[in-house]
């Protein structure tokens, strides 16, 4: 699915990723945790396809494509959502335009007809149960005006219309309230395959309670310095990050 | 080596033609029009052509505009052509009343469009003032005075037609009346077109005006209307300007408004080389309302220049102006907006907000508020901002599987979005918004098949 080798990234200059490795097969959930400041947000923009950054070495391969030379549409086209720590507010678009917009892109790309508006707003109700959105939310310009965890919600609420294989939740989980994280963690679950895989960027345990990780990492100063099972989310827990960081020489 | 033109030449130049002409400017044409002319010449040569030391022109250099040999069409044309041929309005749903006005002059309405209401008059303003000169004597140069602005004068120097529009009280007109002003000679033309809206109190309307070039000479035009509404009347003005990149349109709209009336402006300008919307709204009645309207999308060297005096001249009123441009390549700007709440127009609420979206860092905008205020318990507030399209924005919608291009486009449809919904005549808020998708996406949006190939 996702292999990331050797990875090095810099923005203005100053490097903040460096030399990431990481491999993600089918129907797996990783889990990436770590200090703040440490390059998560980074290496799942750098993923999605933001231009700041600026990679300086390294290869991304997804679904046996160059990743790195793919422009975010086609990124996106071809599978990969990012879910984002902090939604951007687009006044002026609104959700229905964006949505509709989005998912025919998707369907033009893999070869299908437009869907009819009948069958797009069938498809918005039943995405909209699923993540138990406001329905006025969608009557709204994109995230304008959203309290936190709504638009939160709202980045599940896509990622269930555009059914990625790869989906990267940053922070999905940060200012939702017990009853939406679970509702989050359904959606996920309920779009997990065999073939579709997850990387849940995450501070705390809680959320990998209800999307049960197959692998943790540990992010720390742009590299990924600890992997191992779901116990090790348990152990940050308890331990919090000193352990990792004088391991790694600070 | 460049030859230097000094303003006083072109001026002069314009003065000469004037001399030149000037009987046949004053033969065959209305005592009501002529009563004013010799006056409006004068005025002109003492202001001349206005230069950009000119506070209200400090940002639009007329000079190279008036540089060129035109033609000047004081005669109407044969009419040869079919014009209602040329032109099939290519929005059925668009129902409306339609009149065709070629280089100033007005053709006529086109018959299949349906019969006006009773009592109803739109025609040649030249016509009207031979025929009933006491209907439009006191409207006629009432609110556009050659003294306050030479394009002003000059226009009332060499007006010979336009249209007249004169509604009867308590007459509303229900299907939108759409004037067509076409621009088509066979030599570089320098065009005057002086239009006259009366409605009466209680009246009625939703005017669509489109301006259109039919080929590709140099057009200079220079139209100037006045808009009469009375004690409870209501005028939607809507403005679609669509010309080629070697025209120049300057337009003067002077508004006075009644007791109780309702006005609203919107003025869209999709295409043009240089683009001059002088606009004067005089709220002279309470518990008038102006909603003055504009959006702008130019490209290559384009320019446009939105000039706005919003005068209260009487308490209880309330004005808002919004003003929203979108700026390509070496495109150039400006708006300047003047409140002007005079003394003792008390409990005025005015508002006034002008936004830019540059796309490119060659592309230029002026803004300028300006508020005179001269009353106390008065609520005005402006606002402007010049920006780029957010990135940020840009990224989310990419990272959706949308392409770079439509979702550039999706960001500057909801820049002007906020304009658009001002439009309330809903087929044509439809049309205009397909016409600036269209506009956007680099195709040369023209509202109406026509048989000729202007070069945009
Ligand atoms: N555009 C940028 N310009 C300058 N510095 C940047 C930029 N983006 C990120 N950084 C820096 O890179 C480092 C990593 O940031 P990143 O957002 O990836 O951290 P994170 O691990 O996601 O942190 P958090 O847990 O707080 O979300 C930080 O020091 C941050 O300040
Ligand atoms: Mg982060």
């Amino acid at each position: 699915m996702l292999t990331v080798k050797d990875l090095y990234v810099s923005v203005d200059g100053k490097e903040i990723l460096k030399g990431i490795n990481l491999e993600v097969k089918p129907g797996e959930v990783h889990a990436i945790m770590g200090p703040n400041g440490s390059g998560k947000s980074t290496l799942a923009n750098v993923l999605a396809g933001k231009e700041e950054y600026e990679v300086i070495s390294g290869s991304v391969s997804f679904l046996n494509n160059d990743l790195l030379e793919m422009s975010p549409e086609n990124r996106a086209r071809n599978g990969l959502f990012l879910g984002f720590q902090y939604p951007v507010e687009i006044p002026g678009v609104s959700m229905v335009n964006f949505m509709k917009a989005a998912v025919n892109e998707l369907r033009k790309f893999r070869g299908e007809k437009p869907l009819t508006a009948g069958a797009f707003l069938k498809l918005m109700r039943e995405k909209k149960e699923l993540v138990e959105l406001d329905t006025q939310l969608t009557n709204r310009s994109v995230n304008e005006g959203f309290s936190g965890g709504e638009k939160k919600k709202n980045e599940i609420f896509q990622m269930a219309m555009l059914e990625p294989k790869l989906a990267i939740l940053d922070e999905t989980d940060s200012g939702l309230d017990i009853d939406a994280l679970k509702i989050v963690a359904r959606g996920v679950n309920a779009l997990k395959s065999s073939e579709s895989s997850t990387i849940v960027v995450t501070h705390y345990q809680r959320l990998l309670d209800y999307i049960v990780p197959d692998f943790v990492h540990v992010l720390y100063d742009g590299r990924i310095v600890k992997s191992s099972g779901k116990e090790l989310a348990l152990e940050l827990e308890a331990k919090g990050y000193d352990w990792i960081k004088k391991e790694n020489g600070s | 080596m460049g030859v230097v033109v000094e303003n006083t030449d072109l001026s002069l130049k314009l003065a000469g033609h004037f001399n030149d002409v000037k009987e046949k400017l004053f033969l065959n044409s209305p005592d009501v029009i002529n009563a004013h002319r010799q006056k409006a010449f004068q005025d002109f040569v003492s202001q001349g052509i206005p230069t950009r030391k000119n506070e209200s022109y400090k940002y639009t250099d007329l000079q190279p505009t008036f540089m060129p040999d035109y033609t000047f069409i004081h005669e109407k044309g044969g009419g040869d052509v079919a014009l209602h041929e040329i032109f099939k309005c290519d929005v059925p749903q668009l129902d409306t009343y339609m009149v065709l006005l070629q280089n100033g002059w007005f053709y006529d309405q086109d018959s299949r469009t349906g019969v006006l209401p009773e009592g109803v008059i739109m025609d040649s303003l030249e016509n009207v003032a031979k025929q009933q000169p006491e209907l439009i004597e006191k409207y006629y140069a009432a609110l556009a005075k050659s003294e306050d602005d030479p394009l002003i004068a000059l226009n009332t120097a060499f007006a010979k037609d336009g249209y007249l529009l004169y509604i009867p009280a308590n007459v509303e007109i229900a299907k939108p009346l759409q004037i067509i002003n076409l621009l088509k000679s066979d030599t570089d033309a320098f065009i005057t077109q002086r239009n006259l809206v009366i409605a009466e109190p209680g009246a009625k309307v939703n005017l669509i005006i489109c301006d259109h070039t039919l080929n590709s000479n140099k057009y200079l035009s220079n139209s100037v209307t006045e808009i009469h509404i009375g004690e409870n009347a209501q005028v939607d003005y809507y403005v679609l300007q669509n010309q080629h990149n070697d025209s120049a349109s300057l337009n003067t709209v002077c508004i006075r408004q009644g007791n109780d009336s309702t006005v609203r402006t919107n003025t869209v300008s999709l295409h043009g080389g240089l683009i001059r919307n002088s606009l004067k709204v005089v709220l002279d009645g309470e518990n008038a309302e102006a909603g003055i309207f504009g959006m702008a999308f130019m490209d290559r060297r384009q320019h446009i220049d939105n000039f706005t005096r919003i005068i209260h001249a009487k308490p209880h009123c309330q004005s808002t102006q919004v003003y929203k441009n979108v700026m390509d390549d070496k495109s150039s700007g400006a708006f300047s907006g003047l409140i002007h709440v005079v003394r003792d127009a008390q409990k005025i609420n005015a508002f006034q907000r002008n936004n830019n979206l540059l796309l490119t860092d060659e592309a230029t905008m002026h803004t300028k508020p300006q508020l005179i205020i001269d009353a106390d318990d008065v609520k005005c507030s402006h606002g402007a901002t010049v920006g780029q399209i957010d990135n940020e924005a840009l990224f989310y919608l990419r990272t959706r599987g949308i392409g770079e291009k439509e979702a550039m486009l999706m960001m500057m449809n909801a820049f002007t979005h906020e304009v658009v919904q001002e439009i309330k005549v809903v087929p044509l808020r439809e049309r205009i918004d397909e016409l600036i998708s269209r506009r956007l996406n680099g195709e040369v949006a023209r509202c109406h098949e026509c048989a000729y190939d202007c070069d945009s």
